[in-house]
């Protein structure tokens, strides 16, 4: 008996992340239904900003629409990491690892579950924005590369979880470090555009936090079109950010599964 | 499938961070086709030692052999020749046990439709194929216990690691995990390595038991064997009116030494064997003491695990480090 070729490894793995994801309502559904809440919420309160004079689109809706996506990667941080942690601590990752699974398969596996749930939030968050009112200026390719984007976002937020629960083995621990990353958001340029924000300290942060330039990704195919460098930073970054936590990850997996 | 090596260990040993010894030098040996019954009570270092030699953990002293092959250096050979249940059944709440099994068999490799007989008949044997397309978190203890059972077998080993298989099941269950124990060691001639706290199980299952306290092994051999090493029998008198306690002691302890009974009770191991019985009851009539139960102890595993260590299996690990809270398996 062989332990067959990784990719067959990875789709049997991913089916399970997959249907496991899938049910579990009470941790999907948040994921949908919290980033749409509070897009509603800041477009209600901040659809006056759209009239600061230099804001880059007459439409609050339109500028707002981008940090959905971030926030719904952010639940792909928690999810992914929590469902690792349990594996962690009902043994379940025991199990897998005396099969002659590969290190590799049980990683891209886990993360199928994040980008099936990506990909369900960031059609949603369009649909939703489509039906709004909003037209990204990118036009219907930019509509696949807003997804694709949001994906990626996810999935690096995802691998971020994953090493968190190897690392930790605590789903608890997962939990408690989602108001961390929440601080991340806030302290981004979600709100406003950075050239808008007259305090200095808070424009220094924004422009030094990541988050600022993945969400300016996804903006600018929104708001501006075919913007080159807000593209290339976002995907840069959104790229990067997965190499590292999933380098991070598979070097935190082979401590977790000391097996020889 | 039939075992040809078994397992051996020489001076196999775990020390985690912090300089905790968890098992201390341990020598086994574990002939094919034999159940191994490994006692000790919990944070004893039974489950370190099945973490050892499932490859799950590497040893930090000592070497192992399993199936053959050296745990340490040949670790995906000894993957592939042996099935393990390790301490919780260590099953996905959301999955069903169908999923489980299809899980288990894709990633040993097995071909799609071998995949299907294969999850059909462990199903059967483990008496879940009603059960099969319901979720895992909807089982009782004991249907788990037997779908882990069942995803150990996926791959036909010839080696079979049952951790604590019968904790917090019910004696029905118990009773079914056993028979299906005994049936693989017997028809299949696998060998079956379990750890278990359970005297009895031990009693009843193992062809030859060892037994583990604070990572030492202190006694290995058949049951009859280690009760026979403790020789003789004990009595146990209750007396009808507790103020009679110190006169029962009393006339006991001229037929042997007094060892731990219950508490209202007086114990004594008899130094002629059990034909004393029956000069025991004639002494206490003689000294007219009336009794509320009497009742004979033949040695038991207990017994063995009392006389090695000083102290009783009941209750041992209670206040030692529990098997549960041992550092995760992650090298040192």
């Amino acid at each position: 008996m062989t332990s067959g070729p990784l990719l067959a490894q990875v789709v049997h793995l991913g089916r399970r992340s997959v249907l496991r994801t899938l049910r579990q309502p009470v941790n999907v559904v948040p994921s949908f239904i919290f980033p749409l809440i509070l897009l509603a919420v800041n477009v209600g309160g901040l659809e006056s900003a759209a009239r600061i004079p230099g804001f880059p689109t007459d439409s609050y809706l339109d500028f707002a629409l981008a940090f959905t996506f971030i926030q719904g990667a952010l639940f792909a941080t928690t999810n992914a990491g929590t469902d690792l942690a349990r594996d962690i601590q009902t043994g379940f990752l025991n199990r897998l690892a005396l099969t002659p699974m590969k290190s590799a398969a049980l990683l891209l596996g886990q993360l199928a579950g994040v980008i099936a749930l990506a990909l369900i939030q960031a059609t949603l968050y369009l649909t939703i924005g489509l039906v709004a009112g909003v037209r990204p200026e990118s036009g219907v390719l930019g509509v696949f590369v807003i997804v694709f984007l949001g994906v990626l976002i996810a999935l690096g937020f995802g691998a971020i979880g994953a090493f968190l629960a190897l690392r930790t083995g605590s789903g608890e621990a997962i939990q408690a470090l989602f108001p961390l990353f929440f601080v991340f958001l806030f302290m981004s340029s979600m709100n406003l555009p950075r050239n808008l924000i007259e305090i200095d300290w808070f424009r220094t942060v924004t422009t030094i936090n990541p988050v600022s330039y993945l969400i300016e990704g996804i903006r600018s195919l929104i708001i501006t079109g075919w913007d080159a460098q807000a593209l290339a930073l976002g995907f840069g970054l959104a790229g990067g950010i997965a190499a590292i936590a999933l380098a991070a990850a598979s070097i935190a997996l082979r401590g977790r599964l000391a097996r020889s | 499938m039939r075992d040809a090596h078994g397992i051996q260990a020489e001076g196999l040993a775990r020390e985690f961070k912090g300089g905790i010894r968890a098992v201390d030098g341990i020598d086994l040996s574990v002939a094919p086709g034999e159940i191994f019954g490994f006692l000790g009570p919990n944070g004893a270092g039974k489950s370190t030692t099945v973490h050892m030699l499932t490859t799950l953990l590497p040893p930090t002293a000592g070497t192992a052999r399993v199936a053959g092959f050296d745990v340490a250096h040949e670790g995906a050979q000894v993957r592939s020749a042996i099935g393990a249940a390790l301490q919780e059944a260590a099953l996905d709440p959301l999955l069903t046990g169908n999923e489980h099994l299809r899980l288990q068999t894709a990633l040993h490799g097995m071909p799609k439709a071998e995949r299907r007989r294969r999850s059909d008949e462990l199903l059967e044997r483990v008496g879940l194929t009603e059960a099969a397309d319901r979720k895992v978190r909807t089982y009782s203890g004991g249907m788990k216990r037997r779908l882990d059972l069942a995803l150990a077998l996926v791959h036909g080993p010839s080696i079979l690691f049952l951790d604590e298989p019968t904790t917090g099941l019910d004696p029905q269950s118990r009773n079914a995990l056993w028979t299906e124990v005994a049936r693989l060691a017997r028809d299949d001639g696998v060998t079956v390595f379990l750890t278990t706290q359970y005297l009895e199980e031990a009693d009843v299952l193992a062809d030859r038991v060892g037994i583990i306290d604070h990572g030492k092994i202190v006694a290995d051999g058949t049951p009859a064997a280690l009760k026979a090493e403790i020789g003789r029998p004990s009595v146990e008198a209750i007396p009808a009116e507790p103020a009679e306690r110190a006169a029962v002691a009393r006339t006991l302890e001229r037929f042997g030494a007094s060892v731990p009974g219950s508490p209202k009770g007086v114990a004594v191991r008899l130094d002629g064997g059990e034909e004393q019985l029956a000069d025991v009851v004639r002494a206490l009539d003689a000294e007219g003491l009336h009794l509320q139960h009497l009742q004979l102890h033949a040695p038991t595993l207990d017994d063995v695990f009392l006389a090695k260590t000083g102290r009783s299996l009941e209750g041992a690990g209670d206040d030692e480090l529990d098997a549960e809270s041992e550092p995760e398996p992650v090298p040192a």
